[in-house]
């Protein structure tokens, strides 16, 4: 297989349209989630779709899967109007979707969730466990991966789910397969490995939809782009003749200049102080400062105990050594409430799950943290709730059609601003963000990040926990590095590149280099 | 650009997006409150003596019990959490009564010694569930046969009778000229401050918050454990005092007193429309539930139907009440297709 990835250096015939779907439209009761949505997947192509959280994609794939149903407009696979009513349906007609997150069944083999609700059947009505067997390891091998079929599928990285359901799809034969955001939580190896498998399942003929957030995956691996927007089709173009600015000046309808709006702060007194904070099998000996008015940068790979730290900092898990003060005084373990009385906010890695309670409304939502001193008298009401939720709402730009609509019907940008909204509202001097922009479209990340920077500006200190280079380097004032739960690197902004953070978070011996060097001797090490 | 945290609000929102009426009409608990009027004018109407005071005055006396358990019960479900020990709780609060009335104690402490008891019975629930993390269906399993049998072995077979008649006479007394028993009163009592504790403190909005998402909960400084463990402890408690008050009613003490009735509360809260897998139910529902269970049941031995038949109906409503709640979700979804199918073009 070529190793390059340039476009222009494979030139390529476009087969017939596999997917085509015209002027589909789709509400919920008022809320109109696509107006009219054009997108034409030709066989022996990938086809990136973008646009920003709320354009419609999610809604557009749930179409195809057969999850909704549309109210209006065409449905074309392979030149036949479809009508799909089941996911069944779709995946019998030949689509699959893989999700970010696939859903598997951990007690299970990889084998048997491999097969699962198809399993071959042998004489007498038994599963055929050898034939299922083989032919898993026949799957893997066309697909160059190696993954232990007979292992649980608990366990298993992301990467290797997503891959157990392509391999699901093409032992189904699948001619269409659409990856939602299928590298959000991939490292780069994994996502090269991905990106190997979608290529060689291109040049099967097959038709890819390829839905990311990252404009450099979407340039080195697709043949051309589709760019929705509030619902609607904008443009679809072959990949050479767009650039990166273009796309997104698109898909926001208007220029983003400065994705980056770092503000110059004068950096106070520490804050936040930890020392020696130790948790045996998942981090040792952290130490660090975070000063009034820094944004400090946590930098490393996905599992190299970052959110952790965050988590025992905070005091949702414990720690078995070290000490936390903030503002000088001492932040006790185990207790959530203790770091928010010492001014202390966490917006958790994963929102949907820690930062919300998604089937709890809008209001409800944003004054959880705050309902103890928003009630007069020990008594809370709605009314205290919505009038404080709207405040918080209304600063952070929040979309939501009510305060009482559950925060669940959120798009992804919304659902991280309420939850921003619910820690801002405690007033915090110290905020501890983990991953502020993952799933979030680009508009409602300039949005956050220029948030921040005033925050700091403002004299708070913040700790930001992020998988994107650009973002920590970008924001960060300083950047931590860590490594297999060691932090290895303390870089000022002047000396964090990415080739020092990348060092320090992925070589042994460049971890003491980077310490104490020059981030020139840590790149030449 | 201005300052995002500080600048005056620009957006308004509307608060709720359905007006007032239908946010109180459309609900189950509506339904259910809709539901017990019916029942009661029909056997009204229907049922040779339902309508009469004493009728009245023996149904509240009976369901006392009941909705006394089903307050902090309803608590209990919501946090996603279940107590089946709640009926043996009764049990030995009853024997507790009876033993140490029998010894010569004096009332007071007798009442109080058992409200203890019952108090302990709920924190050693607590514990267990909270502390050692065990799931509180296990738990509550084993205390129920637990305190079951503590109850049975420490009077045996034998009940005492001989509580002095002050006591008897007011837990089946009646406001003078009513057919009213005095009993309400507590019950009202208690029933107001789980109402408030549920829906208007810090405390019930932690509570639901467990209910849907205890990570959430947990991340946003909610004392998952502390809550879950008051709440067993004021379980344990309430139970105790409805035992108290069917020793007083009955006037005897027995080991095996109210066995079975935690499936009584059990299946009149979740007709009430509290959601068994939690986060979701109001008080007034719960009460209703209650009240309907008891009302169909005192209608139906008016009109001489047998207890099997009358627990085949209750049975069949519960199983109804939550099929329609989940019939009724179903057509709310069907319902946006025709509406959604005009052409949207403005937007």
């Amino acid at each position: 297989m070529s190793t390059t990835h340039s476009p222009s250096e494979r030139p390529r015939e476009p087969g017939e349209p596999t997917l085509v779907l015209r002027r589909v439209a789709k509400s919920f009761g008022q809320v109109v989630a696509l107006a009219s949505a054009d997108l034409t997947v030709h066989a022996g192509s990938i086809h990136a779709l973008v646009g920003e959280n709320g354009a419609g994609k999610s809604t557009l794939v749930k179409i195809v899967a057969g999850l909704y149903t549309r109210d209006s407009g065409d449905f074309e696979l392979a030149g036949e109007s479809v009508n799909f009513t089941s996911t069944a349906e779709s995946k019998a007609a030949g689509i699959a979707v893989i999700y970010q997150e696939p859903t598997l069944f951990p007690d299970l083999s990889v084998t048997e969730n491999l097969f699962m609700g198809r399993q071959p059947v042998s004489r007498f009505g038994r599963i055929d466990r050898k034939a299922m067997r083989a032919e898993a390891l026949r799957l893997f091998e066309r697909l160059a991966v190696r993954i232990d079929p007979d292992r649980p599928a608990e366990g298993l990285s992301i990467a290797d789910q997503q891959i157990l359901e392509i391999a699901k799809a093409i032992s189904l034969d699948a001619r269409l397969l659409i990856m939602d955001e299928p590298t959000a939580a991939l490292s780069g190896v994994e996502v090269d490995r991905l990106f190997a498998i979608a290529r060689s399942l291109r040049d099967e003929g097959r038709a890819l939809v390829f839905i990311s957030h990252r404009f450099d995956e979407v340039f080195a691996l697709c043949d051309t782009i589709t760019v929705m927007r509030d619902g609607r089709y904008i443009s679809t173009d072959d990949i050479a003749a767009v650039t990166a600015e273009e796309i997104v000046r698109r898909m926001v309808g208007r220029d983003v200049s400065d994705l980056f709006p770092k503000q110059e702060t004068t950096i106070g007194d520490v804050l936040l102080n930890v020392t020696g904070l130790s948790s045996p099998g998942v981090f040792s000996d952290i130490t660090f400062t975070v000063r009034s008015g820094e944004i400090v940068g946590l930098a490393g790979l996905v599992g190299a105990g970052r959110s952790e730290i965050a988590r025992a900092v905070f005091g949702v898990d414990p720690y078995t050594a070290g000490t936390v003060t903030l503002g000088g005084t001492r932040v006790p373990p185990n207790s959530p409430t203790a770091a928010m009385a010492r001014g202390m906010a966490l917006v958790p890695e994963d929102r949907r799950k820690q930062g919300l309670v998604l089937e709890s409304s809008v209001a409800r939502n944003t004054t959880l943290s705050i309902r103890r001193t928003l009630a007069k008298a020990g008594i809370i009401t709605s009314g205290f709730e919505n009038a404080a939720a709207a405040i918080w709402a209304s600063r952070l730009e929040v979309k939501t059609s009510a305060l009482d609509s559950e925060v669940g019907t959120l798009s992804g940008g919304n659902q991280q601003k309420v939850v921003l909204a619910k820690w801002l509202a405690t007033n915090p001097r110290v905020l501890i963000i983990d991953e502020p922009t993952r799933g979030i479209d680009v508009g409602t990340k300039a949005e956050v990040h220029r948030l921040l920077s005033e925050l700091a500006g403002r004299g708070m200190g913040i700790l930001m926990i992020s998988s994107e280079l650009p973002e920590v380097l970008g924001m960060a004032d300083r950047v931590l590095v860590m490594r297999e739960g060691r932090l290895t690197a303390d870089l000022p902004r002047a000396e964090a590149t990415a080739e020092a953070v990348m060092l320090a978070a992925t070589h042994p011996g460049g971890a003491a280099d980077a310490h104490t060097g020059t981030p020139n001797e840590a790149v030449a090490s | 650009m201005s300052d995002t945290t500080t600048r005056t609000p620009t957006r308004t929102y509307r608060n709720y997006a359905h007006p007032l009426w239908r946010r109180i009409l459309f609900t189950r608990e509506m339904a259910i409150i809709a539901l017990l009027v019916l029942v009661v004018i029909y056997a009204s109407a229907t049922v040779r003596g339902f309508g009469s005071p004493i009728t009245f005055t023996y149904l509240i006396l009976d369901v006392t019990p009941i909705l006394l358990i089903a307050l902090p019960m309803t608590l209990v479900i919501i946090t996603g959490e279940i107590d089946l020990s709640v009926a043996s709780v009764v049990g030995l609060s009853s024997v507790v009564v009876g033993t140490l009335t029998q010894a010569g104690w004096p009332i007071a402490l007798v009442f109080l010694t058992a409200l203890v008891v019952g108090a302990i019975g709920g924190a050693i629930n607590g514990f267990l569930i909270t502390v050692v993390g065990l799931p509180s269906l296990a738990v509550t399993i084993g205390t129920l046969a637990l305190y079951r049998g503590l109850a049975v072995g420490l009077l045996g077979t034998t009940a005492v009778t001989d509580f002095p008649e002050y006591w008897t006479a007011l837990a089946k007394s009646r406001f003078v000229g009513t057919s009213i028993p005095a009993i309400i009163v507590p019950f009202l009592i208690l029933a107001v401050i789980f109402a408030v504790l549920l829906h208007f403190t810090p405390f019930g909005r932690g509570i639901f918050a467990i209910g849907l998402s205890s990570d959430a909960a947990t991340f946003s400084g909610v004392h998952v454990a502390r809550t879950k463990f008051i709440l067993f402890v004021l379980t344990g408690l309430v139970s105790a005092f409805a035992g108290i008050y069917y020793t007083l009613r009955f006037g005897s003490a027995r080991g095996d007193n109210a066995t079975g009735l935690e499936l009584s509360v059990i299946a009149a809260v979740l007709l009430g429309g509290v959601s068994i897998f939690g986060g979701r139910g109001a008080l007034h529902g719960v009460i209703a539930g209650v009240l309907l269970i008891g009302v169909l049941g005192s209608a139906l031995r008016l009109a001489n139907i047998t207890s099997d038949v009358i627990n085949i109906i209750t049975g069949v409503l519960l199983v109804l009440s939550v099929v329609a709640s989940s019939l009724l979700a179903f057509l709310r979804t069907r319902r946006q297709k025709p509406k959604a199918a005009t052409p949207v073009t403005a937007g």
